[in-house]
């Protein structure tokens, strides 16, 4: 990669900024999504495991309560955007110009994607 | 960094002859499981869309769901999900700056390899 000569001391370019080019907020987000997860991904295993396999009414029995609901929504949109920000991470690890940039991109929309037919689902099922 | 000095050399780590070591795999699988995890999570929440829409399309994601290879993708992804779950509180521990001498973290990698099992067994007995 060819950089532009400016006049920039190493520790101005670097100062606050990792490879991406932003400061610390990615893995302060990082951070707060995981210890999120922490405390919501084993209950919604449990719930989860336990409603896999059964009937359907079962099923919307199941996610019709405002716990599981409300929880599976938590981990859906908590867990995405931890998802994405991850994924956003490899593809500045591994990519470069354009296709870094549509990786991104793709990226951002596959999670938002997901994340509004999960809640479609969970709003058909609550309601 | 610097563009100052452009030294012809090889780069550091030189990975043909890196020697594979537990600290390194145990990271490099933090990415794996939390990618491949997208697959595990698409199945579940595309079960649960399919629940909500029609008895039809519950019926097919229940197939899949129940079938060898949802047993394979759900149950690989149940010991993927402990096994970022546990290297997550390690990246937490490392973060505050703990348990980065050389054996702390190489009981803590096996931590991760052996307790994710244990988890995924523990949760296979709970949930059944």
């Amino acid at each position: 990669m060819t950089r532009p000569k400016r006049y920039l001391t190493p520790r101005k370019r670097a100062e606050g900024k990792g490879a991406a080019h932003v400061g610390t907020e990615h893995h302060w987000s990082m951070m707060v999504s995981a210890v999120g997860l922490a405390f919501l991904v084993p209950v919604w295993l449990i719930i989860v495991g336990k409603a896999l396999g059964s009937s359907r009414a079962d099923v919307l029995d199941t996610f019709s309560q405002p716990f599981p609901a409300i929880l599976t929504g938590l981990v859906l949109i908590v867990g995405l955007r931890h998802f994405v920000m991850g994924a956003q991470m490899m593809s500045e690890d591994y990519f470069r110009g354009t296709r870094r940039k549509l990786a991104l991109i793709g990226g951002v929309a596959f999670g938002w994607t997901v994340s509004a037919i999960g809640l479609y689902a969970l709003v058909k099922i609550a309601l | 960094m610097a563009n100052a000095k452009q030294v012809e050399r090889p780069l550091s780590p030189h990975l043909q002859i890196y020697r594979w070591q537990l600290p390194m795999i145990t990271s490099i699988l933090t990415r794996v499981t939390g990618h491949a995890l997208i697959f595990g999570g698409l199945m579940v929440y595309w079960w649960l869309f399919c629940a909500a829409v029609s008895d039809e399309y519950f019926q097919i994601a229940n197939a899949v769901a129940t079938s060898w290879f949802g047993d394979i993708v759900l149950t690989g992804s149940l010991w993927a999900v402990w096994y970022h779950y546990l290297a997550g509180l390690r990246h937490l521990v490392f973060d505050a700056g703990h348990g980065l001498d050389v054996p702390t973290a190489t009981k803590l990698g096996w931590g991760l390899i052996i307790g994710s099992v244990v988890l995924t067994v523990i949760t296979i007995l709970v949930v059944q």
